[in-house]
């Protein structure tokens, strides 16, 4: 045998590592990223972080090709051709922003709601919405609109949290574990962790879902669940629940609304509002004497069945006698669902007795006494260990909203909020319901901003941003009677509504880091005519279209003006309290990003270029008296800016002595604390602060403290919905705000203060035997939420993709695997391959989102893979409804929140002619960027470093 | 023709568990170990056609997510690959110059790059697919356990497992000695029934993967659901009694 060769061991890994925060998807991991000679070398998780504790994602260890991509922009650019020819012409920084400084500030002065500002899966949405009420245009969203603001608002008007950012399974305690909707998608590596440990701990993981992949296919069951059915399935569980009396009635009456008297005098103004007394305290009946009195007495016996009489004569029930009397219904029966839900109904039976089971048999009890708001004492803190986490499933239907309402009144009938085993708040939340202040839209201040956010939470039909005749205000129409809810804002529908310009013609439209001509457009091809769309005398409908992006996108040629953005590792950001934070059930965080290379080409951070802007704009807040900048860069403003006195970006660090945590003075060291303590800062709480926070004294007020909410009261959650009953109030006519009538009908059926399942909208209004397959879209983990799959490692897990079908239905329609296929719906055809799968509801077909790319897109090649076999669902899908009796075509969203309804879809699949295969279609003329491509033929990155040594 | 060294009672044997109970499938090993390995020992771990029609490259990992059975019974197995260190490889002794060569101090089987001339015989040999030829360089490479990690005195102790373990998100990867009856690795092997790959080929992987298993709940029996109009009776005494 020959001699061993000699290893080095020991090599340092680079020779310098900073820790920042990683942006290659929107689960905001810490992360270890090593230079060597000044070029990165390795990205690792940071294990002290909370969100990942050292592990990484496959797009997190793919951040060098993000950083190197070809595909970067790399200098201001102005379009000198048609929109849409791609033909620009390089520009300084200076003469760009000259630009959009001299239009902004007419649009200012004259009219600012014409100018339209929406972000995509941005991360500083306190900057960019407070930039946008600075301004004085209501019309500012980010992507939560197109993403999952049904689970956002579903929660924060229910529990006052949310699945995901708000909420989390306890993953250290949970016994059973629901997966609802949710295969490979938000969050990326928490989820991952989590699964982890439910394995180790041996609790049963059960994956209800039309699609077995990803996290499903670990499940220890797969429910193949109907898409847009899981509000019904979830309401047959409750009739299981309620049937079996498996009800935790003590936790109904501490921690919700279930004993609150209901107002039962139909066709009055007060019909379905709780019963109050003269000081506006909800009132319950007391068992123990027959009394009525205020629901918040302590040591009262409030009833949660029956009916009463009020002193004023009119006849009440307690809101839970309203939810016993409407899910016990037969309607609700597993058998009566089974065939709709495509679930057998006794599997739902099993299921629910498995809930019940773990949740009254077998609670978790932890010796951690706590208080609780009303002064009781509690030795133990007990749990139902019934944990359940639900997303996009959910999200991306019409119908969306309600069923997740749903999901939190199971949690709540269980009494699995917060406790021991169960769901979560994360910190900050709770949050009292609603959540926050009313959008802001119709006030002004004197400075020209708006007197609130954009995006706010209106808490009955007085808060709407409408005209006097109930018409929407802002250009996407969040917040009319068309989205009450609306808290996300409607990001899908401002193109289109910029175009139809029934109501007010916009100016400007800017878009941040969100593929709006492309994936992130329900329907591209309609993106495309629109962006490009000339008025009689040859202007473009939508006068001005300003772009930033890090990449060359699809979107990019399609704008007036394109402002390059950095790379995440190229910038300093912040991840803040006041936005999306990442916090756990373990206590509030949050986090910056700092640049670690310094960029090789003419870009700046778009939250810089922002901050510019408004200086030159000499905007309120952003600018001192004398019209001077406040502040010289993000990284300044993330440190100085205070949004209430003692409270600003960054919780951390603060006070002159960094010391003070959530609220305290400036301190100008801030920025250094974060970086020593690896970009991001957490603060821990006690043991007795951990569960039951909604009603934990300790936590409340450690949070009150913190300036996480305003008042340590108790936060009491709605299991009836008393604020969906006030537009449902209006809808039939009572109150001074009132809709427009094409609205009536349809807002007094979705806006039920008790959640309901209804059929997709689009489903209602196709033909369903022409249209006979459910259609959706899922994300690959390696490539889930993230920005750029031209990363030249990720598009070798993926770069093509295939449409999935059920086995036995392709086989009924003589489809084999990888034959091509044509599929088609409502608003078009598209042309690709099948691929065959066992796991997978029958009535449904799926694929990956947002693999298919435009030939020439993201300097890919331009046979590249991604465009001859890739393709997106969205050319099938419109972010308009059929047109209804009197020709209006409503928004494809939730009639409720607004979210887009991507999972609406319904499809027919043929196999495709000989002349039809080959290439996927539409497939779109070859985009070409805005600069020299240099693509290297091989990459050997590493190999010099080796070189070097 | 090269040939395995002579077993050392004493030496270890090191090698991964895969819990196939846990891997969702993520690429997050794949991907981590390439980012770590192309500028590490087998540097670089090159890419072919990047951002052309046909992007691919070398990786020391790879995962294949596809389903096993039909109907009911099926399931969807994701299953991550990579060189096994097998005890008995034939890609080491079919090698004609000593490249590829099993260590005797703790079974990790390496290639001298220095002395492989790219035959390929090794990656004939290899059932499981183990080897990556570096077109580039014209040399074999593969997984070395991260042997420039395990060995790194420059990191910190518990950072001295590969990338593809530390990287795991769902923690479904286990570095360790299975010849110490006593490590993580072993005990996992022991109480889960880990599984060698094609055992009868006869090629003693050291890597073992750990079956799924399936939690159940049992509840007790219930009785039928009341009929007609007594159905809500259960849920009033409770309610009522509570």
């Amino acid at each position: 045998m020959s001699k061993q060769e000699t290893i080095e061991y020991s090599v340092p890994v680079g020779d310098s590592v900073a820790q920042t925060t990683c942006y290659m998807c929107a689960c905001r991991c810490g992360i270890k990223v090593h230079l060597k000679d000044g070029k990165l070398r390795y990205i690792e998780g940071n294990r002290a972080h909370p969100v990942n504790r050292g592990v990484l994602c496959a797009k997190g260890s793919a951040g060098i090709m993000n950083v190197l991509s070809p595909a970067r922009l790399r200098k201001p650019l102005k379009r000198v051709g048609e929109r849409g020819a791609g033909e620009f012409e390089e520009i300084e920084w200076e003469e760009a922003l000259s630009i959009i400084t001299a239009r902004l500030a007419k649009i200012r002065a004259n009219d600012p709601k014409q100018f339209a500002f929406f972000t995509g899966r941005d991360q500083s949405q306190s900057l960019t919405g407070y930039f946008a009420q600075m301004f004085g245009t209501l019309n500012f969203a980010a992507h939560g609109g197109f993403c999952t603001v049904n689970m956002a608002a579903a929660g924060l008007y229910s529990v006052g949290g949310a699945f995901w950012e708000f909420g989390e399974p306890d993953w250290e305690h949970a016994k059973i574990f629901l997966l609802i909707g949710v295969a490979e998608d938000h969050d990326s590596n928490p989820i991952k962790l989590g699964l982890g440990r439910l394995k180790e701990r041996g609790a049963k993981i059960v994956a209800i879902n039309p699609v077995r992949t990803g996290y499903g296919a670990i499940a220890d069951e797969f429910v193949a669940i109907t898409p847009g059915t899981d509000g019904l399935f979830v309401l047959a569980l409750v009739h299981c629940l309620l049937e079996e009396g498996a009800i935790d009635t003590e936790f109904l009456i501490r921690h919700t609304n279930a004993h609150y008297l209901v107002i039962d005098a139909p066709g009055t103004a007060e019909d379905g509002l709780f019963a109050r007394d003269e000081s506006g305290a909800p009132l319950c009946l007391d068992r123990a004497d027959h009394q009525i009195k205020p629901a918040s007495t302590l040591g009262a016996d409030p009833a949660l069945l029956g009916s009463v009489t009020l002193p004023d004569g009119r006849a009440a029930r307690p809101a839970f006698a309203l939810l016993a009397a409407r899910y016990s219904d037969a309607a609700y029966a597993p058998e009566a669902v089974a065939a709709r839900c495509g679930v057998p109904a006794a599997t739902i039976r099993r299921l629910a007795a498995e809930l019940a089971e773990i949740a009254f048999n077998q609670p978790v009890t932890l010796n951690v006494p706590w208080m609780d708001t009303s002064g009781r004492r509690h030795e133990t803190m007990q749990g139902r260990p019934v944990a359940i986490h639900a997303m996009r499933g959910i999200s991306a239907h019409s119908n969306g909203f309600q069923t997740c309402r749903a999901i939190h009144m199971l949690q709540m009938l269980l009494g699995a909020v917060d406790t021991p085993g169960s769901w979560r708040y994360k910190s900050p939340y709770p949050k009292p319901i609603p959540a926050g202040p009313a959008p802001g839209g119709k006030a002004f201040l004197e400075n020209g901003a708006l007197a609130g956010l954009p995006l706010g939470f209106p808490a009955g039909p007085q808060d709407l941003l409408v005209d006097d005749n109930g018409e929407a205000l802002r250009l996407d129409r969040a917040f009319s009677w068309e989205a009450p809810l609306g808290v996300h804002g409607m990001m899908h529908m401002s193109i289109a509504e910029a175009h139809k310009q029934d109501r007010y013609p916009i100016d400007t439209l800017m878009v941040y880091m969100a593929n709006v001509a492309w994936n992130s457009a329900m329907n591209p091809g309609e993106a495309m005519r629109m962006l490009t769309d000339k008025n009689a005398d040859g202007s473009y409908r939508i006068p001005f279209f300003i772009l930033a992006d890090a990449f060359f996108s699809e979107t990019v040629p399609y704008a007036d003006i394109v402002l390059p953005d950095t790379t995440y590792l190229e910038r300093y950001d912040c991840i803040s309290l006041l936005d999306r934070p990442i916090g756990s059930a373990h206590g509030p965080a949050d986090a910056i990003r700092i640049p670690v290379l310094k960029p090789d080409r003419d870009v700046r951070p778009f939250q810089d270029v922002l901050i510019d802007i408004a200086g030159r704009l000499k905007l309120p807040n952003f600018t001192d008296e004398d019209g001077a900048p406040l502040y010289a860069s993000y990284a300044d403003y993330m440190v100085r800016h205070q949004r209430k006195p003692g409270i600003g970006p960054l919780a951390g660090f603060r006070g002159a002595d960094g010391q003070a945590i959530g609220k305290g003075e400036v301190n100008g060291d801030q920025l250094k604390r974060y970086i020593e303590n690896g970009s991001f800062w957490r603060h821990h709480l006690p043991d007795e602060q951990l569960y039951f926070k909604h009603s934990n004294q300790a936590y409340l007020s450690t949070a009150k403290a913190m300036g996480l909410i305003d008042k340590d009261e108790p936060i009491t959650l709605h299991l009836y919905c008393e604020i969906l009953q006030t537009f449902r109030l209006a809808a039939q006519g009572h109150g001074a705000h009132q809709p427009p009538e094409r609205l009536r009908a349809r807002l007094e059926a979705v806006m039920d203060p008790l959640p309901i399942w209804y059929e997709p909208i689009e489903a209602t209004m196709v033909n369903r035997q022409e249209y006979p397959l459910h259609a959706l879209t899922q994300r690959p983990m390696a490539m889930y939420h993230s920005w750029g799959s031209q990363n030249a490692w990720l598009r070798q897990i993926m770069s093509e993709n295939r449409l999935y079908m059920n086995r036995e239905t392709a086989g009924a329609l003589g489809i084999a695997d990888e034959d091509w296929v044509v599929v088609e719906s409502r608003n078009g055809a598209l042309t690709c391959q099948a691929r065959l799968m066992e796991g997978l509801n029958p009535n449904s077909v799926w694929t990956w989102n947002a693999i298919g790319k435009r030939s020439g897109a993201w300097t890919l090649d331009q046979k590249a893979p991604e465009s001859e076999r890739g393709f997106l669902l969205n050319h099938l899908i419109s972010e308009y409804l059929p047109a209804d009796e009197s020709g209006h075509r409503a928004s494809n969203s939730d009639p409720v929140t607004g979210q887009a309804a991507w999972f609406d879809l319904t499809v027919r699949v043929r196999k495709a002619s000989a002349a039809e295969a080959g290439q996927t279609a539409p497939h779109p003329g070859t985009v070409h960027a805005p600069f020299a491509v240099h693509n290297p033929e091989n990459l050997r990155y590493g190999a010099k470093m080796e070189a070097a040594e | 023709m090269t040939s395995l060294p002579t077993p050392d009672p004493g030496a270890k044997k090191l090698g991964l568990v895969i819990d196939l109970d846990t891997c969702v499938g993520c690429h997050a090993c794949a991907v981590n170990c390439k980012e770590w390995n192309t500028g590490g020992h087998a540097a670089p771990l090159p890419d072919y056609d990047p951002y052309g029609k046909e992007p691919d490259g070398v990786w020391f990992n790879r995962i294949h997510s596809y389903e096993a059975g039909c109907g009911e019974a099926s399931r969807t197995v994701n299953f991550p690959r990579s060189c096994l260190h097998c005890e008995n490889p034939q890609c080491v002794t079919v090698c004609p110059t000593g490249a590829s060569y099993k260590r005797v101090e703790d079974g990790i089987v390496l290639v001298d790059m220095d002395k492989c001339i790219g035959c390929k015989l090794c990656s004939w040999a290899c059932p499981y697919g183990a080897r990556e030829f570096d077109e580039l360089a014209g040399v074999m490479k593969k997984c070395t356990l991260c042997i420039d990690r395990i060995y790194n005195e420059t990191l910190p102790a518990e950072e001295r497992e590969p990338a593809c373990v530390a990287t795991c998100p769902s923690r479904a990867r286990h570095f360790g000695d299975f010849n110490d009856p006593e490590s993580k690795v072993s005990k996992l092997v022991a109480q889960r029934g880990g599984v060698e790959l094609m055992p009868e080929l006869g090629y003693k992987p050291v890597n073992r993967y750990l079956p799924p298993r399936q939690a159940q709940i049992q509840t007790a029996p219930r009785e039928r659901a009341a009929e007609g109009g007594n159905k809500l009776l259960r849920l009033l005494d409770k309610v009522l009694s509570r």
